[in-house]
Protein backbone atom coordinates (compact mmCIF):
# COMPACT_ATOMS: atom_id res chain seq x y z
CA UNK A 1 0.00 0.00 0.00
CA UNK A 2 1.05 3.69 -0.88
CA UNK A 3 2.28 5.76 1.81
CA UNK A 4 1.51 9.19 2.22
CA UNK A 5 2.24 12.20 4.34
CA UNK A 6 -0.66 12.85 6.98
CA UNK A 7 -0.83 16.02 8.68
CA UNK A 8 -3.04 16.74 11.98
CA UNK A 9 -2.60 20.19 12.31
CA UNK A 10 -4.31 19.88 16.05
CA UNK A 11 -1.08 18.25 16.61
CA UNK A 12 1.32 20.45 15.77
CA UNK A 13 3.32 23.09 19.00
CA UNK A 14 5.00 24.78 16.00
CA UNK A 15 8.28 23.68 17.26
CA UNK A 16 9.54 23.87 13.31
CA UNK A 17 11.59 20.60 14.07
CA UNK A 18 9.79 19.09 10.96
CA UNK A 19 11.26 22.27 8.73
CA UNK A 20 14.83 22.04 10.24
CA UNK A 21 14.98 18.32 9.67
CA UNK A 22 13.63 19.14 5.66
CA UNK A 23 16.11 21.80 5.07
CA UNK A 24 19.14 19.53 6.96
CA UNK A 25 18.03 16.71 4.69
CA UNK A 26 17.97 18.22 1.35
CA UNK A 27 20.06 21.71 1.66
CA UNK A 28 22.58 20.58 3.96
CA UNK A 29 21.53 23.24 6.39
CA UNK A 30 19.59 23.81 9.29
CA UNK A 31 17.48 26.79 7.91
CA UNK A 32 13.52 26.95 7.64
CA UNK A 33 13.64 29.22 4.41
CA UNK A 34 14.96 26.61 2.70
CA UNK A 35 12.31 24.03 4.03
CA UNK A 36 9.99 22.00 1.73
CA UNK A 37 6.90 21.98 4.43
CA UNK A 38 6.00 24.64 6.35
CA UNK A 39 4.19 25.54 9.43
CA UNK A 40 1.62 28.24 9.07
CA UNK A 41 1.17 29.92 12.48
CA UNK A 42 -2.41 31.46 13.14
CA UNK A 43 -1.51 34.00 15.80
CA UNK A 44 -5.32 34.85 16.65
CA UNK A 45 -5.94 31.43 17.58
CA UNK A 46 -2.69 30.20 18.55
CA UNK A 47 -2.79 27.40 16.14
CA UNK A 48 -0.23 26.07 13.78
CA UNK A 49 -0.81 24.41 10.47
CA UNK A 50 2.11 21.99 8.58
CA UNK A 51 1.82 22.66 4.89
CA UNK A 52 3.51 20.81 2.31
CA UNK A 53 2.48 18.94 -0.89
CA UNK A 54 0.15 16.15 -0.74
CA UNK A 55 1.38 14.14 -4.20
CA UNK A 56 -1.61 14.83 -5.62
CA UNK A 57 -2.31 12.59 -8.81
CA UNK A 58 -3.49 15.70 -11.01
CA UNK A 59 0.14 16.48 -10.87
CA UNK A 60 -0.57 20.01 -11.71
CA UNK A 61 3.15 20.99 -11.50
CA UNK A 62 4.63 17.55 -13.88
CA UNK A 63 1.70 18.67 -16.31
CA UNK A 64 2.66 22.42 -16.60
CA UNK A 65 6.19 21.67 -16.54
CA UNK A 66 7.63 22.83 -20.28
CA UNK A 67 10.92 20.55 -20.07
CA UNK A 68 9.84 17.24 -18.46
CA UNK A 69 11.29 18.03 -15.40
CA UNK A 70 8.80 16.61 -13.37
CA UNK A 71 8.64 13.18 -12.80
CA UNK A 72 6.83 10.66 -10.95
CA UNK A 73 8.76 7.97 -8.47
CA UNK A 74 6.95 5.08 -9.01
CA UNK A 75 7.62 3.44 -5.63
CA UNK A 76 7.05 6.12 -3.23
CA UNK A 77 4.17 8.05 -5.54
CA UNK A 78 5.91 11.41 -5.11
CA UNK A 79 6.29 14.03 -7.81
CA UNK A 80 10.44 14.99 -8.42
CA UNK A 81 12.35 17.60 -9.54
CA UNK A 82 14.86 16.59 -11.43
CA UNK A 83 17.64 19.56 -11.29
CA UNK A 84 19.47 18.78 -14.49
CA UNK A 85 16.60 19.62 -16.71
CA UNK A 86 14.73 22.57 -14.53
CA UNK A 87 15.59 25.48 -16.48
CA UNK A 88 13.56 27.53 -13.39
CA UNK A 89 11.00 29.25 -15.61
CA UNK A 90 8.30 28.81 -12.42
CA UNK A 91 5.51 27.89 -14.58
CA UNK A 92 5.26 24.81 -12.06
CA UNK A 93 4.56 27.82 -9.10
CA UNK A 94 1.47 29.11 -10.56
CA UNK A 95 0.18 26.36 -11.82
CA UNK A 96 -0.35 23.79 -8.63
CA UNK A 97 -3.03 25.41 -7.02
CA UNK A 98 -2.18 24.30 -3.07
CA UNK A 99 1.12 26.60 -4.14
CA UNK A 100 3.74 23.70 -2.83
CA UNK A 101 6.31 23.83 -5.11
CA UNK A 102 8.32 27.26 -5.08
CA UNK A 103 10.96 28.50 -6.24
CA UNK A 104 14.49 28.57 -4.64
CA UNK A 105 16.64 32.01 -6.01
CA UNK A 106 19.77 30.32 -4.74
CA UNK A 107 19.77 27.47 -7.17
CA UNK A 108 17.71 28.71 -9.76
CA UNK A 109 15.06 25.93 -9.54
CA UNK A 110 12.06 24.70 -7.92
CA UNK A 111 12.11 22.82 -4.75
CA UNK A 112 9.11 20.47 -4.03
CA UNK A 113 8.25 17.58 -1.17
CA UNK A 114 9.92 14.72 -2.88
CA UNK A 115 8.76 12.35 0.38
CA UNK A 116 12.53 12.03 0.80
CA UNK A 117 12.43 9.04 -1.36
CA UNK A 118 10.44 7.11 1.05
CA UNK A 119 11.77 8.31 4.68
CA UNK A 120 10.31 11.47 5.27
CA UNK A 121 12.49 13.67 7.84
CA UNK A 122 9.69 15.55 8.74
CA UNK A 123 7.29 13.11 10.07
CA UNK A 124 10.60 11.18 11.87
CA UNK A 125 11.32 14.68 13.24
CA UNK A 126 7.61 15.69 14.96
CA UNK A 127 7.23 15.02 18.37
CA UNK A 128 3.90 15.32 18.42
CA UNK A 129 2.79 13.16 15.31
CA UNK A 130 1.02 15.87 13.96
CA UNK A 131 3.27 14.86 10.77
CA UNK A 132 3.06 11.20 9.82
CA UNK A 133 4.48 8.52 6.92
CA UNK A 134 1.17 6.12 7.00
CA UNK A 135 -1.32 3.78 4.52
CA UNK A 136 -2.72 6.78 2.26
CA UNK A 137 -6.93 6.52 2.85
CA UNK A 138 -6.52 8.48 6.22
CA UNK A 139 -8.50 11.50 7.05
CA UNK A 140 -6.29 14.46 6.90
CA UNK A 141 -5.20 13.51 3.54
CA UNK A 142 -9.30 12.85 2.49
CA UNK A 143 -9.60 17.11 3.61
CA UNK A 144 -6.72 18.14 1.55
CA UNK A 145 -7.71 15.96 -1.37
CA UNK A 146 -11.12 17.70 -1.20
CA UNK A 147 -9.74 20.64 -2.12
CA UNK A 148 -8.27 19.04 -5.02
CA UNK A 149 -11.43 17.85 -6.63
CA UNK A 150 -12.99 21.80 -6.09
CA UNK A 151 -9.78 23.25 -7.67
CA UNK A 152 -10.07 20.44 -10.53
CA UNK A 153 -10.90 20.87 -14.19
CA UNK A 154 -11.14 17.43 -14.80
CA UNK A 155 -11.54 15.40 -11.59
CA UNK A 156 -14.44 13.26 -13.27
CA UNK A 157 -11.63 11.69 -15.45
CA UNK A 158 -9.02 10.94 -13.08
CA UNK A 159 -8.01 8.03 -15.28
CA UNK A 160 -6.24 10.19 -17.78
CA UNK A 161 -4.48 11.90 -14.90
CA UNK A 162 -2.65 8.34 -13.35
CA UNK B 1 -9.87 5.15 -33.93
CA UNK B 2 -7.23 7.38 -35.84
CA UNK B 3 -6.26 10.81 -34.43
CA UNK B 4 -3.94 13.53 -35.59
CA UNK B 5 -2.92 16.08 -33.81
CA UNK B 6 -1.43 18.88 -35.60
CA UNK B 7 1.63 20.86 -33.90
CA UNK B 8 4.48 19.62 -31.22
CA UNK B 9 3.90 22.46 -28.70
CA UNK B 10 3.24 21.50 -25.19
CA UNK B 11 -0.78 21.17 -25.99
CA UNK B 12 -0.15 18.71 -28.92
CA UNK B 13 2.53 16.57 -27.15
CA UNK B 14 0.53 15.84 -23.94
CA UNK B 15 -2.67 15.50 -25.80
CA UNK B 16 -0.80 13.08 -27.46
CA UNK B 17 0.32 11.08 -24.31
CA UNK B 18 -3.17 11.54 -22.95
CA UNK B 19 -5.07 9.77 -25.84
CA UNK B 20 -2.14 6.92 -25.79
CA UNK B 21 -2.77 6.56 -21.76
CA UNK B 22 -7.24 6.60 -22.51
CA UNK B 23 -6.46 4.15 -25.74
CA UNK B 24 -3.99 1.92 -26.28
CA UNK B 25 -4.98 0.91 -29.41
CA UNK B 26 -5.32 4.58 -30.88
CA UNK B 27 -3.38 5.38 -34.09
CA UNK B 28 -1.90 8.37 -33.08
CA UNK B 29 0.13 10.99 -35.48
CA UNK B 30 1.86 13.79 -34.52
CA UNK B 31 1.84 17.21 -37.32
CA UNK B 32 5.14 19.41 -36.76
CA UNK B 33 5.73 22.18 -38.82
CA UNK B 34 9.18 23.10 -37.11
CA UNK B 35 12.38 20.56 -37.97
CA UNK B 36 13.24 20.10 -34.25
CA UNK B 37 12.07 17.51 -31.91
CA UNK B 38 8.82 19.20 -30.05
CA UNK B 39 10.62 21.74 -27.66
CA UNK B 40 9.42 24.47 -25.41
CA UNK B 41 9.63 28.61 -25.94
CA UNK B 42 8.97 29.27 -22.17
CA UNK B 43 13.15 27.61 -22.09
CA UNK B 44 14.57 29.79 -25.31
CA UNK B 45 15.82 32.64 -22.54
CA UNK B 46 17.51 29.96 -20.15
CA UNK B 47 19.06 28.91 -23.38
CA UNK B 48 19.93 31.86 -24.87
CA UNK B 49 22.14 32.42 -21.16
CA UNK B 50 23.94 29.34 -22.27
CA UNK B 51 22.33 27.66 -18.78
CA UNK B 52 20.90 24.80 -21.31
CA UNK B 53 21.80 23.26 -24.66
CA UNK B 54 19.25 23.06 -27.49
CA UNK B 55 18.28 19.41 -25.81
CA UNK B 56 17.67 21.14 -22.62
CA UNK B 57 14.61 22.84 -24.51
CA UNK B 58 12.92 19.86 -25.65
CA UNK B 59 9.48 19.11 -24.65
CA UNK B 60 10.53 15.54 -23.40
CA UNK B 61 13.98 14.71 -23.08
CA UNK B 62 13.72 10.67 -23.98
CA UNK B 63 14.56 11.09 -27.55
CA UNK B 64 12.36 7.61 -28.05
CA UNK B 65 9.62 8.91 -25.97
CA UNK B 66 7.00 9.35 -29.02
CA UNK B 67 8.32 5.64 -30.44
CA UNK B 68 7.77 3.96 -27.02
CA UNK B 69 4.19 5.35 -27.29
CA UNK B 70 3.59 4.63 -30.94
CA UNK B 71 3.23 7.88 -31.80
CA UNK B 72 4.58 8.68 -35.39
CA UNK B 73 5.62 12.19 -35.59
CA UNK B 74 5.82 13.69 -39.17
CA UNK B 75 7.97 16.90 -39.83
CA UNK B 76 5.89 18.63 -42.38
CA UNK B 77 3.69 21.94 -42.18
CA UNK B 78 0.20 21.41 -42.82
CA UNK B 79 -1.73 23.49 -45.10
CA UNK B 80 -5.59 23.01 -45.65
CA UNK B 81 -8.03 20.74 -44.08
CA UNK B 82 -10.60 19.13 -46.34
CA UNK B 83 -13.61 18.85 -43.51
CA UNK B 84 -15.84 17.36 -46.04
CA UNK B 85 -13.24 14.01 -46.52
CA UNK B 86 -11.99 14.13 -43.03
CA UNK B 87 -8.47 14.66 -44.52
CA UNK B 88 -5.48 17.65 -44.05
CA UNK B 89 -3.03 18.28 -46.36
CA UNK B 90 0.41 18.48 -45.84
CA UNK B 91 3.45 20.94 -47.54
CA UNK B 92 5.13 17.81 -49.09
CA UNK B 93 1.33 16.99 -50.85
CA UNK B 94 0.56 14.18 -48.57
CA UNK B 95 -2.74 13.61 -47.44
CA UNK B 96 -3.90 12.18 -44.32
CA UNK B 97 -7.26 10.78 -43.35
CA UNK B 98 -8.79 11.57 -39.74
CA UNK B 99 -11.52 10.21 -37.06
CA UNK B 100 -10.72 12.77 -34.72
CA UNK B 101 -8.32 15.68 -35.60
CA UNK B 102 -6.70 18.28 -33.11
CA UNK B 103 -5.12 21.67 -33.99
CA UNK B 104 -3.07 22.75 -31.77
CA UNK B 105 -0.48 24.72 -34.17
CA UNK B 106 -0.19 27.50 -31.73
CA UNK B 107 0.64 30.88 -32.62
CA UNK B 108 3.84 32.97 -34.60
CA UNK B 109 5.21 36.52 -33.56
CA UNK B 110 3.98 39.22 -35.26
CA UNK B 111 6.00 42.37 -36.46
CA UNK B 112 4.48 45.94 -36.99
CA UNK B 113 4.46 46.74 -40.69
CA UNK B 114 7.37 49.45 -40.35
CA UNK B 115 10.02 49.78 -43.26
CA UNK B 116 13.14 47.24 -42.60
CA UNK B 117 11.48 44.88 -40.40
CA UNK B 118 12.38 42.91 -42.56
CA UNK B 119 16.18 43.38 -42.77
CA UNK B 120 18.86 40.78 -41.98
CA UNK B 121 19.75 41.66 -38.27
CA UNK B 122 16.18 42.06 -37.06
CA UNK B 123 14.77 38.82 -35.35
CA UNK B 124 11.61 38.01 -33.78
CA UNK B 125 12.04 36.00 -30.46
CA UNK B 126 9.35 33.02 -30.77
CA UNK B 127 10.96 30.04 -32.43
CA UNK B 128 14.35 28.04 -31.94
CA UNK B 129 15.64 29.07 -35.11
CA UNK B 130 14.87 33.07 -33.85
CA UNK B 131 17.11 32.11 -30.92
CA UNK B 132 19.73 30.66 -32.81
CA UNK B 133 19.95 34.47 -34.56
CA UNK B 134 19.99 36.11 -31.63
CA UNK B 135 22.44 34.08 -29.93
CA UNK B 136 25.01 34.63 -32.88
CA UNK B 137 24.32 38.46 -32.93
CA UNK B 138 23.67 39.06 -29.54
CA UNK B 139 27.86 38.95 -28.44
CA UNK B 140 29.57 41.17 -25.45
CA UNK B 141 29.52 44.66 -26.56
CA UNK B 142 27.16 44.58 -29.50
CA UNK B 143 24.11 47.09 -29.41
CA UNK B 144 21.02 45.58 -29.41
CA UNK B 145 17.27 47.24 -29.30
CA UNK B 146 14.20 45.23 -27.81
CA UNK B 147 10.40 46.28 -29.40
CA UNK B 148 8.23 45.74 -26.72
CA UNK B 149 8.19 45.24 -23.01
CA UNK B 150 5.65 42.14 -22.41
CA UNK B 151 6.34 38.93 -21.35
CA UNK B 152 8.50 37.55 -23.76
CA UNK B 153 10.73 40.66 -23.92
CA UNK B 154 11.21 40.90 -20.23
CA UNK B 155 11.48 37.11 -19.93
CA UNK B 156 15.14 37.45 -22.04
CA UNK B 157 16.07 40.65 -20.33
CA UNK B 158 18.68 39.07 -18.14
CA UNK B 159 20.33 36.36 -20.86
CA UNK B 160 20.60 39.13 -22.99
CA UNK B 161 22.54 41.38 -20.16
CA UNK B 162 24.48 38.44 -19.27
CA UNK B 163 25.66 38.05 -23.18
CA UNK B 164 26.69 41.59 -22.33
CA UNK B 165 25.26 43.77 -24.93
CA UNK B 166 24.06 47.13 -24.44
CA UNK B 167 20.29 47.48 -24.28
CA UNK B 168 17.63 49.53 -24.91
CA UNK B 169 13.54 48.47 -24.81
CA UNK B 170 11.50 50.82 -26.72
CA UNK B 171 7.99 50.05 -25.24
CA UNK B 172 4.77 51.35 -27.11
CA UNK B 173 2.62 51.48 -23.61
CA UNK B 174 3.20 53.97 -20.94
CA UNK B 175 5.20 50.90 -18.65
CA UNK B 176 6.79 47.68 -19.04
CA UNK B 177 4.09 44.47 -19.14
CA UNK B 178 0.75 46.64 -19.56
CA UNK B 179 -0.62 43.91 -20.24
CA UNK B 180 0.21 41.47 -17.07
CA UNK B 181 0.73 44.49 -14.56
CA UNK B 182 -0.83 47.88 -13.48
CA UNK B 183 1.04 51.38 -13.68
CA UNK B 184 2.64 51.02 -9.88
CA UNK B 185 4.16 47.55 -10.54
CA UNK B 186 5.07 48.01 -14.33
CA UNK B 187 6.75 51.56 -12.73
CA UNK B 188 8.50 49.64 -10.46
CA UNK B 189 9.98 47.06 -12.62
CA UNK B 190 10.75 49.78 -14.85
CA UNK B 191 13.12 51.68 -12.25
CA UNK B 192 14.54 48.01 -11.55
CA UNK B 193 15.59 47.85 -15.19
CA UNK B 194 17.11 50.74 -15.33
CA UNK B 195 19.17 50.11 -12.00
CA UNK B 196 20.44 47.41 -13.57
CA UNK B 197 21.68 49.27 -16.57
CA UNK B 198 19.38 49.35 -19.00
CA UNK B 199 17.35 51.94 -21.06
CA UNK B 200 14.16 52.18 -21.40
CA UNK B 201 11.79 53.87 -23.73
CA UNK B 202 8.45 54.11 -23.14
CA UNK B 203 5.87 55.40 -24.95
CA UNK B 204 8.23 55.25 -27.78
CA UNK B 205 7.50 53.69 -30.96
CA UNK B 206 10.34 52.47 -33.93
CA UNK B 207 9.16 53.89 -36.85
CA UNK B 208 11.45 52.17 -39.40
CA UNK B 209 14.60 50.52 -39.61
CA UNK B 210 17.58 51.04 -41.74
CA UNK B 211 20.95 49.90 -42.79
CA UNK B 212 23.96 51.66 -41.63
CA UNK B 213 26.51 53.01 -43.62
CA UNK B 214 29.37 50.37 -44.16
CA UNK B 215 31.69 53.06 -42.63
CA UNK B 216 29.24 52.73 -39.32
CA UNK B 217 30.60 50.21 -36.62
CA UNK B 218 26.80 49.11 -36.04
CA UNK B 219 24.82 47.14 -38.87
CA UNK B 220 21.34 48.96 -38.15
CA UNK B 221 19.77 52.69 -37.57
CA UNK B 222 16.66 52.74 -35.49
CA UNK B 223 14.54 55.72 -36.07
CA UNK B 224 12.55 56.25 -33.22
CA UNK B 225 8.99 58.68 -33.09
CA UNK B 226 10.32 61.16 -30.49
CA UNK B 227 13.55 60.48 -29.52
CA UNK B 228 16.98 60.31 -31.20
CA UNK B 229 17.87 57.80 -33.50
CA UNK B 230 19.67 54.26 -32.37
CA UNK B 231 22.42 52.60 -33.59
CA UNK B 232 22.23 48.63 -33.27
CA UNK B 233 23.64 45.41 -34.37
CA UNK B 234 20.35 43.54 -33.78
CA UNK B 235 16.82 44.85 -33.37
CA UNK B 236 14.63 42.30 -31.31
CA UNK B 237 10.85 42.36 -32.04
CA UNK B 238 8.83 41.03 -29.37
CA UNK B 239 5.67 42.80 -30.33
CA UNK B 240 3.28 39.99 -29.78
CA UNK B 241 1.98 37.14 -30.98
CA UNK B 242 -1.20 36.21 -33.22
CA UNK B 243 -2.89 32.35 -33.49
CA UNK B 244 -1.88 30.11 -36.49
CA UNK B 245 -4.87 29.81 -38.27
CA UNK B 246 -4.45 30.98 -41.72
CA UNK B 247 -4.33 27.53 -43.45
CA UNK B 248 -8.10 27.16 -41.97
CA UNK B 249 -9.71 29.54 -44.83
CA UNK B 250 -12.51 27.67 -47.01
CA UNK B 251 -12.18 24.77 -44.19
CA UNK B 252 -15.85 25.96 -42.58
CA UNK B 253 -13.85 25.82 -38.88
CA UNK B 254 -15.39 29.21 -37.58
CA UNK B 255 -12.26 31.44 -36.43
CA UNK B 256 -12.45 34.84 -34.66
CA UNK B 257 -8.68 35.64 -33.18
CA UNK B 258 -8.68 32.27 -32.87
CA UNK B 259 -10.19 29.18 -33.37
CA UNK B 260 -13.90 29.14 -31.09
CA UNK B 261 -14.45 26.12 -29.56
CA UNK B 262 -16.82 25.28 -26.77
CA UNK B 263 -16.68 23.69 -23.29
CA UNK B 264 -15.55 20.31 -24.63
CA UNK B 265 -12.46 22.12 -26.67
CA UNK B 266 -14.26 21.33 -29.89
CA UNK B 267 -14.60 23.57 -32.97
CA UNK B 268 -17.95 23.84 -34.61
CA UNK B 269 -17.02 20.93 -36.66
CA UNK B 270 -17.84 17.38 -34.50
CA UNK B 271 -14.45 15.30 -34.94
CA UNK B 272 -12.38 18.47 -35.06
CA UNK B 273 -10.88 19.94 -31.54
CA UNK B 274 -8.56 22.87 -30.98
CA UNK B 275 -6.22 23.66 -28.07
CA UNK B 276 -3.44 25.74 -26.76
CA UNK B 277 -2.10 29.07 -28.53
CA UNK B 278 -4.49 28.91 -31.66
CA UNK B 279 -7.94 28.37 -29.43
CA UNK B 280 -10.30 31.25 -28.51
CA UNK B 281 -11.27 29.06 -25.34
CA UNK B 282 -13.44 29.80 -21.90
CA UNK B 283 -11.52 32.50 -19.62
CA UNK B 284 -12.63 31.17 -16.13
CA UNK B 285 -12.72 34.82 -14.76
CA UNK B 286 -15.23 36.48 -17.71
CA UNK B 287 -16.66 33.56 -18.89
CA UNK B 288 -15.78 35.26 -22.36
CA UNK B 289 -13.64 33.23 -25.00
CA UNK B 290 -9.55 34.32 -25.30
CA UNK B 291 -6.88 33.74 -26.92
CA UNK B 292 -4.60 33.49 -23.74
CA UNK B 293 -1.45 31.85 -25.58
CA UNK B 294 -0.35 30.66 -21.91
CA UNK B 295 1.89 27.77 -21.03
CA UNK B 296 -0.62 26.21 -18.01
CA UNK B 297 -3.52 26.94 -20.63
CA UNK B 298 -2.33 24.83 -23.30
CA UNK B 299 -1.62 22.10 -21.23
CA UNK B 300 -4.78 22.48 -19.74
CA UNK B 301 -6.60 22.20 -23.38
CA UNK B 302 -4.36 19.58 -24.01
CA UNK B 303 -5.56 17.33 -21.96
CA UNK B 304 -8.97 18.01 -21.88
CA UNK B 305 -9.40 18.27 -25.43
CA UNK B 306 -7.77 14.70 -25.40
CA UNK B 307 -9.85 13.24 -22.94
CA UNK B 308 -12.90 14.32 -25.25
CA UNK B 309 -12.16 13.24 -28.55
CA UNK B 310 -11.53 9.91 -26.75
CA UNK B 311 -14.48 9.53 -24.22
CA UNK B 312 -17.28 11.32 -26.00
CA UNK B 313 -16.98 15.13 -24.64
CA UNK B 314 -17.48 13.30 -21.04
CA UNK B 315 -15.01 16.16 -19.30
CA UNK B 316 -16.01 20.23 -19.22
CA UNK B 317 -14.01 22.46 -19.29
CA UNK B 318 -14.94 25.30 -16.84
CA UNK B 319 -12.60 28.20 -18.28
CA UNK B 320 -8.67 28.41 -17.92
CA UNK B 321 -7.29 31.57 -15.56
CA UNK B 322 -4.96 33.38 -17.20
CA UNK B 323 -1.83 33.90 -15.37
CA UNK B 324 1.86 35.13 -15.64
CA UNK B 325 4.82 34.29 -13.74
CA UNK B 326 7.99 36.40 -15.07
CA UNK B 327 11.74 36.69 -13.78
CA UNK B 328 13.14 39.72 -14.93
CA UNK B 329 16.73 39.90 -14.16
CA UNK B 330 15.90 38.84 -10.40
CA UNK B 331 12.66 40.47 -10.25
CA UNK B 332 9.98 38.17 -10.16
CA UNK B 333 6.76 39.55 -11.00
CA UNK B 334 3.66 37.63 -11.20
CA UNK B 335 -0.31 37.74 -12.09
CA UNK B 336 -3.23 35.75 -12.00
CA UNK B 337 -7.04 36.15 -13.09
CA UNK B 338 -8.73 39.57 -13.09
CA UNK B 339 -5.76 41.51 -11.66
CA UNK B 340 -6.97 44.38 -13.20
CA UNK B 341 -10.01 44.28 -10.72
CA UNK B 342 -13.82 44.32 -11.43
CA UNK B 343 -16.61 46.26 -11.46
CA UNK B 344 -18.00 46.55 -8.20
CA UNK B 345 -15.21 44.84 -6.44
CA UNK B 346 -12.49 45.70 -3.48
CA UNK B 347 -8.50 46.25 -3.70
CA UNK B 348 -6.30 45.36 -1.22
CA UNK B 349 -2.57 46.48 -2.01
CA UNK B 350 0.92 46.29 -0.32
CA UNK B 351 3.32 48.03 -1.84
CA UNK B 352 7.32 48.66 -0.71
CA UNK B 353 8.49 50.44 -3.33
CA UNK B 354 12.19 50.83 -1.68
CA UNK B 355 12.49 46.97 -2.00
CA UNK B 356 10.59 46.17 -4.93
CA UNK B 357 7.69 44.54 -3.44
CA UNK B 358 4.50 44.90 -4.13
CA UNK B 359 1.38 42.55 -3.87
CA UNK B 360 -2.07 43.58 -4.53
CA UNK B 361 -5.53 41.25 -4.21
CA UNK B 362 -8.85 41.65 -5.98
CA UNK B 363 -12.18 40.69 -4.96
CA UNK B 364 -15.68 40.34 -5.84
CA UNK B 365 -17.79 39.99 -2.92
CA UNK B 366 -16.66 37.03 -0.53
CA UNK B 367 -14.09 35.86 -3.50
CA UNK B 368 -10.62 36.31 -4.90
CA UNK B 369 -10.40 37.31 -8.45
CA UNK B 370 -7.03 38.53 -9.19
CA UNK B 371 -3.88 39.11 -7.84
CA UNK B 372 -0.44 40.86 -9.24
CA UNK B 373 2.54 41.10 -7.43
CA UNK B 374 6.06 41.46 -7.31
CA UNK B 375 8.80 40.09 -5.00
CA UNK B 376 6.44 37.32 -3.96
CA UNK B 377 7.15 33.90 -4.79
CA UNK B 378 6.59 31.78 -2.08
CA UNK B 379 3.24 29.55 -2.21
CA UNK B 380 2.47 31.98 -5.23
CA UNK B 381 0.14 28.70 -6.53
CA UNK B 382 -2.60 28.95 -4.02
CA UNK B 383 -3.70 32.07 -5.81
CA UNK B 384 -4.82 30.18 -8.56
CA UNK B 385 -6.50 27.42 -6.08
CA UNK B 386 -8.41 30.27 -3.63
CA UNK B 387 -9.70 31.83 -7.45
CA UNK B 388 -10.56 28.58 -9.28
CA UNK B 389 -12.52 26.98 -6.02
CA UNK B 390 -13.92 30.52 -5.28
CA UNK B 391 -13.66 29.75 -1.85
CA UNK B 392 -16.55 32.12 0.29
CA UNK B 393 -13.32 33.86 2.15
CA UNK B 394 -15.80 35.34 5.47
CA UNK B 395 -13.43 37.12 7.65
CA UNK B 396 -10.98 36.35 5.90
CA UNK B 397 -11.53 38.70 3.19
CA UNK B 398 -11.93 41.32 6.07
CA UNK B 399 -8.07 40.50 7.54
CA UNK B 400 -6.72 40.37 3.76
CA UNK B 401 -8.48 44.02 3.07
CA UNK B 402 -6.34 45.10 6.33
CA UNK B 403 -2.57 42.92 5.25
CA UNK B 404 -2.92 41.12 1.73
CA UNK B 405 0.02 39.30 3.24
CA UNK B 406 -2.34 37.35 5.01
CA UNK B 407 -3.37 35.03 1.72
CA UNK B 408 -1.38 31.86 2.75
CA UNK B 409 -3.23 31.75 6.28
CA UNK B 410 -6.53 32.00 4.28
CA UNK B 411 -5.94 29.72 2.23
CA UNK B 412 -4.95 27.53 5.50
CA UNK B 413 -7.95 28.46 7.26
CA UNK B 414 -9.85 25.82 6.90
CA UNK B 415 -7.91 22.99 7.49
Amino acid sequence: MEKSLVINPDKCTGCLQCEMACSYENEGVFNPSKSRIKVFTFHQEGRFVPYTCTQCSDAWCQHACPVDAISLNLVTGAKEVNDSSCVGCKVCTISCPFGTINYNQSSGKVIKCDLCGGDPKCATACPTQAITYIDANQTGMDKMRKWASVTDNTSTNTSANA
Amino acid sequence: MQYIIVGAGPSGVIACETIRKLDQKAQITLITGQKEPPYSRMAIPYFLEHKITEAGTYLRHNSEHFRALNIIVINEKITAIVTPKNTIKLADGTELGYEKLLLATGAHAVSPPIEGISLNDVHNCWTLEDARNIASKAVSGSSVVLMGAGFIGCIILESLLKRGVNLTIVEMGDRMVPRMMDDTAGGLLKSWCESKGVKILTSEQVTSISEADSSDKHSLIVNLKDSQDLSADLVICATGVKSNIDFLDGSGIIVDQGIIVNEFLQTNIDNIYASGDVAQGLDFSDQSLHVQAIQPTAVEHGRIAAINMVQHNSCVHHGSINMNILDTMGLISASFGQWMGVEGGQESILLDAKNFRYLNLQFKDECLVGMSSLGHTQNIGVVRGLIRSKVKLGIWKQRMMKDPSRLMEAYLADL
